[in-house]
C-alpha cells in the first residue's frame, strides 16, 4: 500500500438511496496508524460510509481512495486483494452459523492460503487467545453470547493480519464488562499490530476513551472533527447536543409530525 | 389509465426479473467448474438436498405407485388387460409422475430450506462478511447449493420411480393378483430407452429450474424476517408453476 499519511481519503462524495440524499459533498481523511471514530446520530449513514469505503456500495459521485488506490477503479480481483488487507467487524459479528468458532476464525486462512493444518491451528489459537476465547474454540456461534460472538468475529477479522480494521457499532447491546473488553481490545490491537482502526459508533463516552480522532457526521456531511477533548468544547450547537446527549438542539428528537394537540383532539386525525 | 398501467408495470417487472434470473444462472454455470474442483462443498449440498429428502421421496413414491396400481388395475380390468398394469405404472412414473412429483416435493423440502438459509445468511450479514473476507459468496455459498440440487434431483426422481413401481407391483401383483410374469415382462417389453431418457431430461431440467429459483430467491431476499418468509413462499409457488409449465414443454418436445 501507498505510504502516505492518510490511509483513507474521501473527496466530494455524494450518495443517495431511492432519491434520499445520505451524503452530500462529504470529504474526510482517515490517518494511518490511529484509532479514528466516526460518530453521529442514528440514520446519518455511518454504516453506509463503511460500506462505501469497502465498496460494498457505490457512490453517486466523488472519490474514495483506500491505501492510495481509487477503489471505484479497482477490478474485482484487485478489490479482493485490497479486502484481504482489511478486516471488518460487523454489528452482530456475522459469524458463519454452520461452523464452529475454530472453523470461523480459520475460514479466511483456508480460503486464501495453503498453510498446513498445524500452522492454521496455531494462528487461530493465537488470535483467540488475544480476544480471550481460546477456551470457546469448539463452540458453535449459537452457543455464544453477543459479546463473545463479536470477540470471535474480531479474532477472525485479525487472522489475516490486516492493515485496516473496521468496526461497525461494536458496542451495541453489550453489557459494561464486554464493552470494556472490546474497548481495550480496539486500542491494544491497534497499537500492538500497528493497524489503522476505524470505529463507527454513537457511544460518545466509550469511544472518547480510545479514539485519537473523531469525525462527527450529521445531515450528510462532517460537522466537526478533532480529538475527543476538542469536540467536547467545540463551539457548535449540534456538536454540543450530540456530545452532551441533549434532546433539544438542531437535531430534532421528534420525527416530523402534524401538530400534537391538534392530532390528539382529532382535528388532523380524521384522515 | 391505472388499469392499463398496472399490468404493463408488472409485465416489465416480470420480464426484468426473468432477465436477472438468466444472468444469475449464467454466473452459476460459469462458477460451476471451479466449484466442482472443491467437491467437498458440493457433496455436502448433495447430502442436504438429496439424502435428507430421501424419506419423503420414498414414502411419496410408494403411495403414488400404490395409487397407480389401484387405479390402473380398475381401469385396465374393464378392458380385460390387467397384464398391462406393469407398463402403465412404469410409463406413468418414469416419464411423468417421477420427475414432476419429485420436483414439487423438492421445491417444498429442499428449495425452501435453500432459500431461507441463503436469505438468513444475507439478513445476518454473513454474505457481506464473506465479501469483506474477499471470498465470493456466489462461488462459496450459492454455486455448491445450486449444483447439489441439480445433481440430487435426477437421483431422487429415479428412486421415486423405482419405489413407485414397487408400490404398483405391491397392489397389482400381491393384492389384485395380476400375473407377476406378465407385469414385469410387459413392462420390460414396452418401456424403452426413449421413455427413460424423457424422464431423465425432465428431472435434470427441473433440477436446474427448482435449484435456480431457490438460490435466486434466497440470495436476493429482502434482509428481514418478513423478506425471507416471502422469498421462501415465492420459491415454492414459482418452482411449482415452472415445473408444470416446463413439463408440458418437454412432453410436447418428446412427442
Amino acid at each position: 500500500m501507498n505510504q502516505s499519511s492518510n490511509i483513507v481519503e474521501i473527496r466530494a462524495l455524494n450518495y443517495s438511496v431511492s432519491g434520499r440524499s445520505i451524503f452530500s459533498n462529504l470529504s474526510m481523511d482517515i490517518p494511518r496508524g490511529q484509532v479514528t471514530a466516526v460518530m453521529g446520530p442514528s440514520g446519518t449513514g455511518k454504516t453506509t460510509l463503511l460500506r462505501l469505503i469497502t465498496r460494498q456500495v457505490w457512490p453517486d459521485s466523488g472519490s474514495v481512495q483506500v491505501g492510495g488506490s481509487d477503489i471505484e477503479a479497482l477490478s474485482r480481483h484487485d478489490l479482493y486483494a485490497l479486502r484481504r488487507r482489511m478486516g471488518m467487524l460487523f454489528q452482530n459479528g456475522a459469524l458463519l452459523t454452520d461452523m464452529t468458532v475454530y472453523e470461523n476464525v480459520a475460514f479466511p486462512l483456508r480460503e486464501h492460503t495453503d498453510l498446513p493444518e498445524r500452522l492454521i491451528r496455531q494462528l487461530v489459537l493465537t488470535k483467540l487467545q488475544a480476544v480471550g476465547l481460546r477456551g470457546a474454540i469448539d463452540l458453535m456461534p449459537a452457543e455464544l453470547s453477543g459479546g463473545m460472538s463479536r470477540r470471535v468475529a474480531l479474532a477472525r477479522a485479525i487472522v489475516m493480519d490486516p492493515e485496516i480494521l473496521i468496526y461497525d457499532e461494536p458496542f451495541v447491546g453489550l453489557d459494561p464488562i464486554s464493552m470494556g473488553v472490546i474497548l481495550r481490545l480496539i486500542r491494544r490491537l491497534n497499537d500492538t499490530l500497528g493497524l489503522t482502526s476505524i470505529v463507527v459508533s454513537h457511544d460518545v463516552e466509550e469511544i472518547s476513551t480510545v479514539a485519537d480522532l473523531v469525525f462527527l457526521l450529521s445531515g450528510g456531511t462532517v460537522v466537526a472533527q478533532g480529538t475527543p477533548q476538542q469536540l467536547k468544547s467545540y463551539p457548535s450547537e449540534i456538536v454540543r447536543q450530540f456530545m452532551g446527549g441533549l434532546a433539544d438542539g438542531p437535531v430534532p428528537f421528534h420525527y416530523p409530525a402534524p401538530d400534537y394537540f391538534g392530532e390528539l383532539l382529532g382535528r388532523d386525525g380524521e384522515t | 389509465m391505472k388499469v392499463l398501467k398496472d399490468p404493463w408495470v408488472s409485465l416489465i417487472a416480470s420480464l426484468k426479473s426473468l432477465g436477472d434470473m438468466a444472468r444469475f444462472l449464467l454466473r452459476l454455470v460459469l462458477g460451476s467448474p471451479r466449484a466442482l474442483l472443491r467437491f467437498e462443498l458440493v457433496s455436502e449440498q448433495i447430502y442436504n438436498a438429496g439424502a435428507l429428502s430421501l424419506v419423503i421421496i420414498m414414502l411419496s413414491g410408494l403411495f403414488v405407485g400404490m395409487v397407480l396400481g389401484l387405479q390402473g388395475f380398475q381401469l385396465l380390468q374393464r378392458f380385460g388387460s390387467e397384464e398391462a398394469l406393469g407398463t402403465a405404472t412404469a410409463i406413468g412414473l418414469v416419464k411423468e409422475l417421477g420427475p414432476v412429483v419429485t420436483a414439487l416435493l423438492f421445491a417444498g423440502r429442499a428449495g425452501t430450506a435453500l432459500a431461507s438459509e441463503i436469505g438468513l445468511m444475507r439478513a445476518t450479514d454473513q454474505l457481506s462478511a464473506m465479501e469483506m473476507m474477499a471470498v465470493d459468496p456466489i462461488q462459496h455459498v450459492v454455486v455448491p447449493r445450486f449444483l447439489g440440487g441439480v445433481i440430487a434431483m435426477p437421483l431422487l426422481a429415479a428412486i421415486f420411480s423405482m419405489i413407485g413401481i414397487y408400490g404398483g407391483q405391491l397392489i397389482g401383483v400381491q393384492i389384485m393378483h395380476v400375473d407377476a410374469g406378465s407385469f414385469w415382462s410387459q413392462m420390460r417389453a414396452s418401456v424403452g430407452l426413449r421413455d427413460i431418457s424423457e424422464g431423465i431430461v425432465k428431472s435434470l431440467i427441473f433440477g436446474v429450474a427448482c435449484s435456480l429459483i431457490a438460490v435466486y430467491e434466497g440470495y436476493y431476499a429482502e434482509p428481514t424476517a418478513e423478506g425471507v418468509g416471502r422469498a421462501t413462499t415465492r420459491t415454492v409457488v414459482t418452482s411449482a408453476v415452472m415445473t408444470l409449465f416446463l413439463d408440458y414443454l418437454i412432453t410436447a418436445m418428446f412427442l
